[in-house]
C-alpha cells in the first residue's frame, strides 16, 4: 500500500491560535498495558505522512507486564519531530502525556521547563498514588506548578465515547490510548485519516473495537479543541528532505531488510541461526516470516548452536548469519574463534544491550566494542563495524556481506537497542542501483586440483582458497587447529605458527586498502576533533552543530568502520590539539584509538542505559574546547 | 499454518552416485593417522571406508563434521570433505551444512565427552529435530585426547587420573539418551566385530533422518578392555544380543536363550523351555520407543547387550519441512525485493 502525503489542516475551529514552531518532542508514558507503544508509533506514522523529519524513542520494561500502575510497569515512547533534518529523538520532551501518577513520577524530571503535561486525571486514585510513592497527589499540591498543564478525564471520556457499543468494561477503557491520541494529534494539528486507515486493516474484522477506537480517537481530538491552555495549539511545518519514496524504518528492520537485500545481490540462501535475545529477538522473527524468499532461519538450542549452524551454512556456500546481543557474543566466542582460524564468511550481527550479565535488557550501550574485538583466546583478528542510524543498519549489512567473502573472514557488525528500536524516515533504495557482491568462490568452479590449495591466497586481500564441499577431487579438511600456510595441513612449527598468525592479522589489516576513509566535518586541523562511532552519531552530530553555534571551532569524524579503522584515521586525530570521544561506555574506543595513535583522547561517557544526552555532551564539548 | 507432510526419500534420490563402482580406498586420505598403535579407532576407520563405498556415493558429497577428541581426527583420514570443530559443537555445525546443502551426505564423529558432556545439549536437539544426519560416537568410556579423566559414561566407583579413588557420578547410557531425544535411529556395534560394524554404518548412511550410532571402542592406553567382558570373541555369543528386525530375540551359542517381556522390564528365558512362545521378534520401526528403552538398558553382566539397529522409523526430517514451507511460501507469496523493501506504507517527498 502506498500512502501519498496530504498536507491539509487537520484542525477544527477552536479560538486558540496555532503556533509554528520549528521543532517538538513528545513523549508518551503510561503503564505496560495502556497502549504507549501503540499511540506513539501511529503518531509517528501520521508524523511521517504529514512530512515532518522525524526519529522516535521507545523506552520499555523488561517485565512483560508488571503490577498494573507500578513504577516497574512504565513504558514510554518519545518523538521528535521537526521542520528540519533531526538526527536524535530530543533530549527533553516539550510535551509529557502521563496516562497514570507513576509515569508522571518516572517522566517528569525530563520535562522541558514550562513545558506542557497531558495528564489522564481518572488515574490519579489514591491507590495508584500510592503505587507511584506519591504522599499527596501531585494535581493538588501545587508540586506541578511552573508546568502547563492539560488535566483530562481521559478514561472516563473514552469509555462515554463507546458507552452504547456493547463492549467489555474493559475494552471500552482500553480505548484510552485513542483518546489521549486523538488529543495529542489536535494539538499538533495531525491528520486522522492515516490512523483511520491503519485501524481499519488492523481492526477491520471486529468491527466493533475497530469503531470504538475511531470513536475515541475522535473524542480526544474534539476535547482538544475544548482546551484553554495558552500556546498548545502547535504546527511544525513540513521538512524539506531529498525528493524521493521514503518509509519509516527502525534499525532492526534495516538489518532484516539489509540480509535479504545481500541475499538476492550475492544470489546467496540466506541461513540465520539464532536463540532469542532482547533486542535482537526481532530480526528471526521478522526473518521466519519471509519464507517466500528462500531464508532459512534456525532458533537454535542456544547461541553456540546458533552460531555453529551459521558456520556449517557458510562453510556449505550458503549466506551463514547468526545475531544476538552482548551476552550470546560471550556464548559464541569460542565458535567466533573458529571462523577466524578455518577463515570462512560468516555474518554476526551484536545487537549491544545495556550489561554487565544480564543488565538491563531493553536499554542501550556501546559496551560490547572491545568484547567483539578481542573477547576470545590467542591472537584473534576480525573485521567489526558499526551502523550509525536506524536506516544505516540495511547498508552496513551490506557492507558486512561484502567484505565477508571479499576477504573470507567472519565480520560482526554492532547495533544496539536505541537503533534496533529507533524509528525514522528511510528514502527506500533502488535495489538495481546497489552494487553488486561478488562471491569469489564461484570462480573457483573449475579450478584444478593442481592448482587448488585451501590456504593459497589472494595477493591483495590475502583471502584463502575458499570453496564449499561438493567439487570433485578437491576434497580437504580444515579446523580450529593450526593450519600450514597454503596447504592448510594440520602444522605445529614455530616458524608456520608465526606466519600464519601475522597472515590473519594482515588480511584483516587490508581491508582498509578497500573501505572509505573517514570523513571529516569542519576544519581538517585545528583545536578540538570530536570523534565518534555506532549510534552515538545524531546525538554527537547535534551536540557538535550546537558548540558551533555556540561560536567554537569543532572537527566531527564519526566512524562506522572499527577493525581496521579507516587508512587516515591516525594522520586525523593527529591533527587536532584536542581529540574528545564520546561513548556510551567507559572509554572502549578511546583505549584503542590511545593505543594505535598515541593521542591523548579525552572521553566524555555515558552509561546510563539511554542514548547520549546531546545537550548535556555540548556542554562538555563547549567546555573541553575552550579550556 | 499447519504443517504439510513432505514426500519422503531415500538417500539415492538426493544424493547423486557415482559413476563408477567406488572401493574403500577411494574414501581413504593420504594423511598419516596419528592414534596409538591398537586403538579401536582403527578398525572403526576402515569399516567407514568400507561401509561408505558400498553406497556408492561420490567422497565429494560427503562430508565429516567432528568436534575435539581422539575419536574427533577421524575426518583427516577421510578423503571427503570435513572439519575438525571445536569440542562438543559438531551437531551444530553438520545441521547448518546439511540444511543449507540438502545434496551432501553429512556425518558427525564424536566421543562419549565430547558428545555427552560438553556437546549434550546439542546432541539432545540434532535428534529431536531428526536432521539428516548421521553421528558416530565412539565410546571408550574415558577422556583420552586428554589423556584419561572419566567421561559421562564411565561406570561409578571407576579410578581414573581425575578420580583417583573411584568417580561419585553415575554414568549416562548413550542409547537411552538419544531414545529420549526422539532418535529416529539409533543403533550399536563395536570396533572388533568389522562385518557388524560395516553394516551398522552402511543401515546408518541409508536412513533418512537423523542416525545414531554409538560404537564401543577400545582405548588401549587408559581405558584398556572396558567392553572386553561381552566383546571378546570367545563370549560374544553368549554375552550379546545381535537384534536383526523382524527375528526373534535370540542370543548364546546355540541360540538357546531369548528375551521376553517380564513384569519390571525384560528378562532372559530359555528358547527350548515353557517360555519360549513368549519371545520377543525385534520391531524396530515399532512407533513407540518403549522396548527399544528396555533394550538400551540391558546391561551385562545381569542380561546380553544388545547390538545392531534397535530402532529405526521415517518420518519428514527438519530440512523436508523446512525445505517445504520455502517451496509454499514461495507459490504463495510475492517474492520482490524492491516491494518488500518499501515495507506497509511509503510516501512521497516531492
Ligand atoms: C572448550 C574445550 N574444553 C576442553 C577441551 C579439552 N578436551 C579435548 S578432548 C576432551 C575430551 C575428549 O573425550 P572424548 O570426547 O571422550 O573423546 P576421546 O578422546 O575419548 O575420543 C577434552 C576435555 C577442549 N578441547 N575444548
Ligand atoms: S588415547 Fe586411547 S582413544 Fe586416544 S588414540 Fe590412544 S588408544 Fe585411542
Ligand atoms: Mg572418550
Amino acid at each position: 500500500m502506498t500512502t501519498t502525503s496530504t498536507q491539509t489542516n487537520g484542525s477544527g475551529g477552536s479560538g486558540m491560535p496555532i503556533q509554528e514552531r520549528d521543532r517538538v518532542t513528545v513523549r508518551f508514558a503510561g503503564d505496560s498495558g495502556d497502549g504507549m507503544q501503540l499511540a506513539g508509533n501511529r503518531f509517528a506514522d501520521a508524523t511521517a505522512v504529514f512530512g515532518n523529519d522525524f526519529s522516535t524513542l521507545p523506552d520499555f520494561p523488561a517485565e512483560i507486564r508488571a503490577p498494573a500502575g507500578s513504577l516497574a510497569g512504565v513504558s514510554s515512547f518519545q518523538i521528535s519531530f521537526s521542520k528540519h533534518q533531526i538526527f536524535t529523538p530530543g533530549d527533553e520532551p516539550d510535551t509529557l502525556v502521563a496516562m497514570n501518577p507513576a509515569a508522571l513520577k518516572s517522566h517528569l524530571s525530563a520535562l522541558t521547563k514550562g513545558g506542557l503535561l497531558v495528564i489522564n486525571e481518572d488515574a490519579f486514585t489514591s491507590g495508584n498514588l500510592k503505587k507511584a510513592n506519591y504522599p499527596s497527589n501531585p494535581l493538588s499540591d501545587g508540586s506541578l506548578d511552573g508546568y502547563r498543564i492539560i488535566k483530562a478525564p481521559i478514561t472516563t471520556a473514552a469509555v462515554a465515547a463507546v458507552d452504547d457499543l456493547g463492549l467489555t468494561n474493559q475494552n471500552a477503557e482500553r480505548t484510552k490510548n485513542f483518546f489521549a491520541l486523538g488529543l495529542v494529534y489536535w494539538l499538533y494539528d495531525r491528520d486522522l485519516q492515516p490512523t483511520l486507515d491503519w485501524i481499519e486493516e488492523r481492526f477491520g474484522r471486529l468491527p466493533n473495537i475497530a469503531e470504538a477506537n475511531r470513536r475515541a480517537l475522535f473524542a480526544g481530538h474534539a476535547y482538544g479543541e475544548t482546551t484553554e491552555i495558552a500556546d498548545a495549539h502547535v504546527r511544525v511545518p513540513p521538512a524539506v528532505l531529498t525528493p524521493g519514496e521514503y518509509r519509516t524504518i527502525t534499525g532492526n528492520q534495516a538489518l532484516v531488510l539489509g540480509l535479504i537485500t545481500a541475499s538476492h545481490l550475492t544470489d546467496l540462501e540466506l541461513f540465520y541461526g539464532s536463540y532469542p535475545i532482547t533486542p535482537a529477538s526481532d530480526v528471526l522473527v521478522e526473518l521466519a516470516a519471509l519464507r517466500e524468499f528462500g531464508v532459512r532461519t534456525f532458533q537454535a538450542e542456544d547461541e553456540i548452536s546458533a552460531i555453529g549452524t551459521a558456520i556449517g551454512a557458510a562453510y556449505g556456500g550458503a549466506l551463514g548469519v547468526t545475531g544476538t546481543s552482548g551476552p550470546g557474543i560471550a556464548l559464541k566466542s569460542e565458535a567466533l574463534n573458529l571462523a577466524v582460524m578455518t577463515e570462512l564468511p560468516l555474518i554476526v550481527l551484536d545487537v549491544q544491550r545495556s550489561g554487565p550479565s544480564t543488565g538491563m535488557p531493553t536499554k542501550t550501550e556501546q559496551t560490547d566494542l572491545l568484547q567483539v574485538m578481542f573477547g576470545r583466546n590467542g591472537e584473534s583478528p576480525l573485521c567489526v563495524l558499526a551502523a550509525k542510524t536506524p536506516g544505516d543498519c540495511f547498508y552496513m549489512v551490506l557492507e558486512a556481506v561484502r567484505l565477508a567473502y571479499q576477504f573470507v573472514t567472519p565480520v560482526v557488525l554492532l547495533s544496539d537497542t536505541y537503533l534496533a528500536n529507533t524509528a525514522e524516515p528511510w528514502p527506500v533504495p533502488d535495489v538495481t542501483q546497489l552494487d553488486q557482491i561478488d562471491i569469489p568462490y564461484r570462480k573457483l568452479e573449475h579450478v584444478s586440483p593442481e592448482e587448488f590449495e585451501p590456504y593459497k591466497r589472494d595477493p591483495d586481500t590475502l583471502a584463502r582458497m575458499f570453496i564449499p564441499p561438493g567439487q570433485p577431487d578437491l576434497q580437504h579438511r580444515i579446523g580450529g587447529l593450526e593450519k600450514s600456510d597454503i596447504t592448510g595441513d594440520v602444522a605445529y612449527s614455530p616458524e608456520n605458527h608465526q606466519r600464519m598468525t601475522d597472515l590473519r592479522a594482515e588480511k584483516i589489516a587490508r581491508i582498509a586498502n578497500f573501505i572509505p576513509e573517514v570523513e571529516i566535518d569542519g576544519p581538517e586541523s585545528g583545536n578540538l576533533l570530536v570523534l565518534s562511532w555506532g549510534s552515538t552519531y545524531g546525538a554527537v552530530f547535534t551536540a557538535v552543530n550546537d558548540a558551533r553555534e555556540a561560536g567554537h571551532e569543532v572537527s566531527h569524524a564519526h566512524l562506522q568502520y572499527m577493525n581496521p579503522f579507516p587508512r587516515n584515521l591516525g594522520d586525523v586525530v593527529s591533527r587536532y590539539k584536542k581529540v574528545l570521544i564520546p561513548e556510551a561506555n567507559t572509554g572502549q574506543l578511546r583505549m584503542l584509538i590511545r593505543a594505535n595513535f598515541l593521542v591523548d583522547a579525552q572521553g566524555y561517557n555515558e552509561v546510563t542505559g539511554q542514548p547520549l544526552s546531546a545537550r548535556l555532551l555540548t556542554e562538555r564539548i563547549t567546555q573541553f574546547a575552550s579550556e | 499454518m499447519v504443517l504439510q507432510t513432505p514426500p519422503l526419500e531415500p538417500v539415492e534420490s538426493i544424493i547423486p552416485l557415482a559413476d563408477e563402482d567406488l572401493k574403500r580406498k577411494d574414501y581413504a586420505s593420504d594423511v598419516d593417522t596419528r592414534w596409538c598403535p591398537g586403538c579401536g579407532d582403527y578398525s572403526i576407520l576402515a569399516q567407514m571406508q568400507r561401509g561408505l563405498s558400498n553406497l556408492n556415493v561420490a567422497p565429494e558429497k560427503m562430508v565429516f563434521v567432528s568436534g575435539i577428541g581422539c575419536s574427533s581426527r577421524f575426518p583427516y583420514y577421510m578423503n571427503t570433505y570435513g572439519m575438525h570443530s571445536i569440542h562438543g559443537r559438531a551437531p551444530t555445525i553438520a545441521s547448518g551444512l546439511k540444511l543449507s546443502r540438502p545434496d551432501l551426505m553429512v556425518f558427525v564423529i564424536t566421543g562419549d565427552g565430547d558428545a555427552l558432556s560438553i556437546g549434550g545439549n546439542h546432541l539432545l536437539h540434532v535428534l529431536r529435530r531428526n536432521v539428516d544426519v548421521k553421528i558416530f560416537l565412539f565410546n571408550n568410556r574415558i577422556y583420552g585426547l586428554t589423556k584419561g579423566q572419566y567421561s559421562p559414561t564411565s561406570e561409578l566407583g571407576k579410578v581414573t587420573k581425575s578420580s583417583p579413588i573411584g568417580t561419585t557420578e553415575r554414568p549416562l547410557n548413550p542409547l537411552s539418551v538419544a531414545l529420549a531425544s526422539e532418535a529416529t535411529f539409533v543403533a550399536r556395534s563395536f570396533d572388533t566385530d568389522p562385518q557388524h560394524l560395516t553394516e551398522t554404518i552402511e543401515r546408518a548412511a541409508r536412513h533418512h533422518g537423523a542416525a545414531f550410532v554409538e560404537i564401543l571402542q577400545n582405548c588401549n592406553i587408559f581405558n584398556d578392555r572396558a567392553f572386553a567382558d561381552y566383546t571378546d570373541r570367545d563370549v560374544r555369543d553368549e554375552r550379546l544380543l545381535y537384534l536383526e528386525h523382524g527375528e526373534p530375540m535370540l542370543f548364546g551359542e546355540n541360540k538357546d536363550k531369548g528375551l521376553a517381556v517380564s513384569a519390571t522390564g525384560l528378562r532372559v528365558v530359555d528358547a527350548n523351555g515353557p517360555d519360549a512362545g513368549l519371545i520377543l521378534h525385534h520391531d524396530a520401526t515399532r512407533p513407540s520407543p518403549d522396548v527399544h528403552q528396555l533394550l538400551a538398558r540391558c546391561q551385562y553382566p545381569e542380561m546380553p547387550v544388545p547390538m545392531g539397529v534397535i530402532r529405526q522409523v521415517t518420518t519428514p526430517t527438519y530440512g523436508d519441512y523446512l525445505d517445504s514451507q520455502i517451496e509454499v511460501a514461495k507459490f504463495k507469496n510475492r517474492h520482490d525485493v524492491t516491494q518488500l523493501l518499501k515495507g506497509r506504507s511509503t510516501w512521497q517527498v516531492e
